[in-house]
């Protein structure tokens, strides 16, 4: 049996956790899909099967635009993780959508130096074949 | 609420080597500490009948450790909320001992995450059952990158300086050189130019993750260590003057849609300790802040309210968090994590220091003191922590 070398990738989400399942379904269809509690009113982000603003109210999926704010971010210029060694220096940065949910996500399709607070970002996917990654490039 | 003084740390012991070469194990490094910790004490193991244990010795935690030491402990507390496990051992060891449930309570800490090569910085991020893992791991947000986001908001909203920041580190170096087995640490983790650190080098070393440079990261380092802490009946009795354990709080933050980055955990757990304490951040002589990077420092000083949120910056410039300034705390007299220990989880440390302070036994002693605070911060300041903290007071 010939061993062929594995193509370094990055790490995926695992379907089996049920919580961000949905989420993760949608993004097949790249859609960004949130949860908001029909009763308070709270957005829900990431999913759960519980509203964390109210004890009656039933969560209704929406799906958001796409377009967001850069609310903080850092450059990483040293990782362990092959992948991330090898995309060095990179962007990560927490994004506030419009709707919004605060997602963790990278900031691609711009020069890493050039990123700012308060820029104004949308959903770029990097398709996979089971699901595709919500990443962010400037508007 | 009234200052009770019914719990004391009577009995410390700090595992002296940062590199064990793996030939000891955590559970020895545990062991070994909690014996010379209760010989500091003039206590016996049979005095012990309470455990307090985050399970880094693997296994069951509290029952695997009670079988190793050979315990049979009344009162057992697993608490496991990272690097600040060891300020919520202390107040719930106060809280059992007041309830007459526990006389002498034993913490103990040992890692070999040095020796194991375990990447507790700069390795990618796993994936596990919380969802948060399934939303977070595909990004490569390194632990550093974690806290520099931090840092970067604290830049954009207070205007913050790198210069500001390495104030911190440059204060911990300058205890660290103080500091036999701080300065010992660094040898034998193959620092290079092994010195005292001037706000230049601090910002001219390399990146890791921007904005925090390398001389603002902790180090990556073996240890352990232990400490007693007794009703003041058996306190009286010991052979070290007591170390009142005077207040203590507990908070948790996680990331929430429109939430301040800047602001920890803190805010929550620190008027808890310093309301039961009865006492001010103007009173405190030593600040044991869990220094996992500069920037934990500077949004904890402001969170534990030693001056107002976002002028950290400006508050700790011109050195005065050197144990031979004055105008605030002695800041990490030990040399913190930034320059004497961090295995991974480094709340312990802050109790002995701020012990060894309060007895009159440091390396960098601040004359006369008589309050401390030591306070960690457990799991990640720029996304899910745990705070405890803890308020120290001499007789």
């Amino acid at each position: 049996m010939t061993k062929t070398k594995r193509e370094i990738t990055r790490p995926l989400p695992k379907h089996k956790e049920l919580d961000s399942q949905e989420f993760w379904a949608g993004t097949k269809e790249k859609e960004f899909r949130y949860q908001q509690c029909d009763n308070c009113e709270t957005v829900i982000f990431y999913s759960r099967r519980h509203c964390t603003g109210c004890t009656s109210g039933n969560l209704v999926w929406k799906k958001a635009a796409g377009t967001g704010t850069v609310y903080t971010f850092s450059i990483v210029r040293q990782s362990y993780h092959p992948f991330f060694r090898n995309m060095a220096p990179y962007t990560v940065a927490f994004i506030d959508m419009d709707e919004g949910p605060r997602i963790l996500s990278n900031v691609v399709g711009i020069d890493a130096d050039e990123v700012k607070i308060g820029q104004r970002v949308q959903l770029e996917w990097e398709e996979h074949e089971a699901l595709n990654i919500p990443l962010f490039k400037p508007v | 609420m009234s200052q009770t003084r019914d719990a004391a740390i009577v009995g410390i012991h700090e595992y002296p080597s940062r590199d064990v070469e793996g030939e000891v194990t955590p559970l020895q490094i545990k062991a070994e500490s909690a014996a010379r910790a209760l010989e500091d004490a003039g206590l016996d193991w049979s005095d012990v009948d309470a455990i307090y244990d985050a399970g880094e010795g693997g296994g069951m935690g509290g029952l695997n450790i009670a079988e190793y030491f050979g315990l049979k402990p009344n009162v057992i507390d697993t608490t496991m909320v990272g690097g600040s496990s060891y300020e919520y051992h202390a107040g719930h060891a106060k809280r059992d001992i007041a309830a007459g449930k526990a006389s002498v309570a034993l913490l103990t800490y040992g890692s070999t995450a040095h020796s194991n090569a375990t990447a507790i910085g700069v390795g990618g991020r796993g994936g596990g059952a919380h969802p948060a893992d399934n939303m977070e791991s595909f990004v490569g947000q390194t632990l550093i990158a974690n806290y520099a986001m931090v840092a970067r908001r604290h830049m954009h909203d207070y205007g913050t300086t790198s210069e500001q920041l390495a104030e911190i580190a440059t204060a911990t170096r300058y205890h660290a050189m103080r500091n036999p087995e701080a300065v010992r640490a660094m040898e034998d983790l193959e620092f290079l130019d092994i010195r005292e650190t001037s706000i230049d080098d601090v910002v001219n070393s390399r990146m890791i993750a921007d904005p925090l440079h390398l001389l603002e990261c902790c180090m990556i380092s073996d240890g352990g260590g232990a400490v007693i802490i007794s009703s003041a009946d058996i306190a009286r009795d010991c052979k070290k003057p007591p170390v009142w354990i005077l207040g203590s709080g507990e908070a948790t933050k996680y990331p929430e849609n429109g939430g301040d980055i800047t602001t920890s955990a803190a805010v929550q757990s620190a008027p808890q300790a310093f309301g039961e304490a009865g006492v001010t951040p103007a009173e405190i002589d030593i600040a044991m802040i869990y220094d996992s990077f500069t920037i934990t420092v500077l949004a904890l000083l402001e969170d534990l309210g030693f001056c107002p949120k976002g002028e950290g910056g400006n508050w700790v410039q011109g050195g005065k968090l050197r144990f031979d300034q004055s105008g605030g705390p002695a800041l990490n007299t030990d040399g913190g994590g930034l320059s004497s220990n961090h295995p991974g989880m480094r709340g312990i440390f802050l109790l002995l220091e701020a012990t060894r302070q309060l007895r009159g036994e440091s390396n960098s002693q601040v004359a006369d003191a008589k309050l401390a605070v030591a306070h960690g911060n457990g799991g990640m300041l720029g996304s899910r922590h745990a705070a405890g903290t803890i308020i120290l007071g001499s007789d």
